[in-house]
């Protein structure tokens, strides 16, 4: 893939490749590899890679929005079937996108690999003799003088210091720009480093997401998370032996106009220790700002209310006591959720409702959050009693209830609606217990992420940047100055070749000139 | 000053800087249409059919008639309506700058104006203005003026209408200071692609037009716009010197300080999120544009439709996700 410049020399060898494939295994595989390795098949490929990304952005991927994925799969049900066989829901891991960045890579070794050769010689190479004809060259100027043509060019020599000069003869020549090349098969080779760092992220990295209600623990193992998606080569053993608490979470929302109910400063503070023994250290975590345990990094990424209830059942013993966490639905904080409780009896009870963090009623009569703040909760439940299925053996969702064997509970015939506040209980009817609204918590939803792939892919992208800037803005530049005596006096001719098609050689040549010419 | 006086300085800064952009846009068309009856070539002779009327744009056919005028009043008169052209875009970037930042010191408290899309389309237009400034005098581009003008009407007229949002705190995401590294870098090399890609379609339009005029014999018919639009291997150059300067620039903005932050606010340095697969694309079209400007068959016309297609990639990516994958995307909230 790198870059053919002007000039005979700069051009691409294996572009020469004949256009029609020879019968002849050999032959045959030849041809193969250098149409592989080709300018324009790299180009194809580049384009091909640009046309084969667009997917991936269209339709949702189940490793970025896993929920959009797996909604989108129940609203097309005809067209799902046919996405999957051709991996659109995972684009970047698809066999046809694999295989258009694999034979991309392929063919950017096979430019590497000779060119690098051809690089290390032509590094040490010296600058080429002095043409015959200096006045062909596309710059050439000319001055007489009465200057020895040894003075001439011992000056000339000093003026083109940051070119390797050679003397031969009556003439010098100068070349300069020799790291332009090494630029290019820097890019091309970083790009090599990228990449492993990128794979090596997804082979031996992990990520986690967990909720965590402020004043509860986390302990750094597999079962504690929500959900883990680990690479391919991740070892759930290794995960590094830290645990936290999360002691306290501060929110600020915005009350002015514009933004009003913006949530803004959101803080979790963490007491944590990196092994059981160690002693416990203190952080505050917020967004941009993660905290590194060990190599993995926790960050606070969203939060949410977990209203606080007390169930007792029909005995009259506490069947449950703790936060429950509701899921935010929009920005407004309005939060739905499930409460259950298996170990009432004689029946298994089953809650399921909103939460408002500032409950108002709006003049049509619905209830809605006017602030997302929690200004004056209200949780509103629906009741129900019966069998919970969860020794079913399927495993079920802790936010949604397996209505199958529940019955919702019923006043009046209507179904059941507590509208509980701080403090409140309600009973329920037909001596199933009763339920109390404790207060408010909140819960933090942290992600833990290991990726040790990152440090090589951000070396090797820098490197390929400045790999790139020298092979975009190193100029290789020839250039010589013959002399000769004619009637006495010394006839002193410039002349320069630029090798990359964005030179400003007629400056150059113009300033060269003034520069010899200055002392006669 | 208060937050809300800085604010409407700001929108009063751009309804003027605009007024400026279009006086600016008239004066150069109007130098254009001036130049027609001046032969682009040097030797400056009587011309019996030379135009009067300056106002009208300089396509063949639009102009009327006038009497004949003595030779050196027209070229007295495209040299006074460049200058006109010139002022008025040295004062609209003056007062457009004064609108970029008002703008951010209306926010409470005072940041970068690149929070939503107005406000970076309002430091991108600033930019493209002031690449073109910078580069007049090296490339001698008195044949971009109208076009920069007109970019630079149309597009502040754009923001202002349909993408304008009021002066809002920025979300917690975007505390950082790489939004001042990411955005500004994304911005310049969104402004130097945008320069890049006006030489790149005028290429391809040249190219046409020489096609079409190779055959024509009459010096007349070389008197308009295009005529003097330098010659393709120049445009091409200029392509792709603004090309070569924006491409380190994306790199860095969208390869390099983009995943460093989202590593930090997101947790992962790369996700597949609709901006970056799009900033991806972006990137790979324009490594395809540098390696098409080098190979055999692919130099001239194919790189020129390519570098057009970047551009496209990075308006979708800008527009286009905004508004189509708002609540797909994390980058949602730089609407």
């Amino acid at each position: 893939m790198a870059r053919a410049e002007k000039g005979e020399e700069f051009v691409n060898e294996r572009d020469r490749a004949p256009e029609v494939a020879p019968l002849a295994p050999v032959a045959f595989a030849r041809w193969t590899w250098r149409q592989l390795t080709s300018m324009k098949t790299a180009l194809i490929l580049l384009l091909l890679l640009a046309l084969g990304a667009v997917p991936g952005s269209v339709v949702p991927q189940d490793g970025v929005d896993s929920v959009a994925a797996a909604r989108w799969r129940l609203d097309n049900p005809s067209l799902t079937p046919v996405y999957e066989k051709l991996g659109l829901f995972s684009v970047y891991s698809s066999a046809w996108f694999s295989a258009i960045y694999i034979l991309l890579m392929i063919s950017l070794v096979g430019c590497i690999l000779p060119r690098t050769r051809v690089y290390f010689r032509a590094m040490r190479a010296r600058p080429p003799r002095t043409p015959a004809n200096l006045a062909r060259l596309p710059e050439y100027r000319s001055f007489r003088t009465d200057e020895e043509p040894d003075a001439v060019l011992a000056r000339a020599q000093k003026v083109l210091s940051a070119y390797r000069t050679d003397r031969h003869g009556s003439s010098v020549a100068a070349e300069r720009g020799y790291l332009r090349e090494a630029g290019n098969l820097l890019f091309h080779l970083s790009i090599l480093i990228v990449l492993v760092g990128f794979a090596a992220g997804s082979l031996i990295g992990f990520k986690g997401g967990v909720l965590v209600v402020a004043g509860g623990q986390f302990a750094n193992v597999a079962s504690q998370y929500d959900e883990l998606t680990p690479g391919a080569l991740f070892d759930a053993e290794e995960l590094a032996p830290f645990s936290f608490k999360v002691t306290d979470f501060k929110v600020d929302f915005s009350t002015e106009a514009k933004e009003f109910g913006m949530a803004s400063d959101f803080s979790a503070g963490l007491d944590y220790q990196t092994s059981v023994d160690a002693p416990v250290e203190h952080a505050r975590i917020r967004v941009n700002h993660p905290l590194d345990i060990d190599g993995s990094q926790v960050y606070l990424i969203g939060h949410g209310y977990a209203p606080k209830v007390t169930v007792r059942d029909g005995n009259d013993n506490v069947a449950f006591s703790g936060p429950v966490i509701f899921l935010p639905r929009d920005i407004s904080f309005l939060s739905s959720g499930v409460i259950k409780v298996p170990e009432a009896s004689p029946k298994q009870l089953g809650f399921s409702g909103e939460f408002f963090p500032t409950y108002d009623v709006t003049t049509a009569g619905e209830p809605v959050t006017v602030f997302p703040d929690a200004g004056n909760p209200l949780l509103s439940l629906f009741v129900y009693a019966g069998d919970l299925g969860l020794d079913s053996g399927v495993p079920q969702s802790v936010y949604t209830l397996d209505e199958q064997k529940l019955e919702q509970v019923q006043k009046d015939g209507k179904n059941l609606r507590l509208d509980l506040r701080p403090g409140e209980v309600a009973d329920l009817p037909d001596g199933l217990g009763s339920i109390s609204f404790d207060g408010v918590e909140r819960y933090v939803k942290l992600q833990v992420a290991s990726n040790p792939g990152e440090w090589w892919a951000l070396v090797g992208m820098i490197l390929a940047l400045l790999g790139l800037l020298g092979s975009l803005f190193i100029r290789p530049r020839r250039v010589w100055v013959a002399v000769r005596r004619e009637d006495g006096r010394t006839l002193v001719e410039i002349a320069g070749l630029d090798r990359s098609s964005a030179g400003t050689l007629s400056e150059k040549i113009d300033d060269l000139l003034a520069q010899l010419e200055e002392r006669t | 000053m208060s937050q809300s006086q800085f604010e409407s300085l700001s929108n009063q800064s751009l309804a003027v800087c605009g007024v400026f952009y279009f006086i600016a846009l008239v004066a150069h068309l109007a130098e254009w249409a001036a130049r027609r009856s001046v032969p682009p070539l040097e030797t400056v002779s009587a011309s019996p059919l030379a135009s009067g009327a300056a106002a009208a744009a300089g396509g063949a056919g639009t102009e009327t008639l006038a009497p004949t005028k003595v030779d050196e009043e027209p070229t007295e008169r495209v040299a006074r309506f460049a200058r006109v052209g010139m002022v008025s875009t040295i004062v609209a970037v003056g007062v457009h700058l004064l609108s970029v930042v008002t703008r951010g010191l209306a926010a409470d408290p005072v940041r970068v104006p690149w929070g939503n899309m107005y406000e970076f389309t309002l430091t991108g237009t600033l930019v493209v203005v002031i690449g073109y400034l910078a580069l007049y005098r090296r490339y001698q581009l008195s044949w971009l003026s109208p076009v920069v003008a007109a970019f630079a009407v149309i597009t502040l007229m754009a923001d202002a209408l349909l993408l304008y949002a009021p002066v809002v705190t920025l979300a917690d995401a975007l505390e950082s200071p790489w939004l001042v590294i990411h955005v500004i870098a994304a911005i310049i090399a969104t402004g130097a692609f945008t320069i890049g890609s006006m030489a790149s379609a005028l290429y391809l339009i040249k190219e046409r037009w020489l096609e079409k005029h190779s055959t024509a014999e009459t010096p007349a018919e070389f008197r308009g716009y295009l005529a003097r639009v330098p010659g393709l291997q120049q445009l091409d150059r200029l392509a792709y010197q603004t090309h070569a300067f924006a491409f380190p620039i994306w790199t860095f903005a969208a390869l390099i300080a983009g995943p460093i932050w989202a590593r930090q606010a997101w947790g992962r340095y790369w996700g597949w999120d609709p901006k970056e697969v799009w900033a991806f694309i972006t990137w790979v079209v324009y490594a395809a544009y540098l390696h098409a400007r080098a190979t055999a068959g692919w130099k001239g016309r194919s790189a020129a439709i390519i570098a057009l297609v970047g551009l496209a990639t990075l308006l979708f990516n800008f527009v286009g996700i905004n508004f189509f994958f708002g609540s797909g995307s994390q980058h949602s909230y730089a609407q």
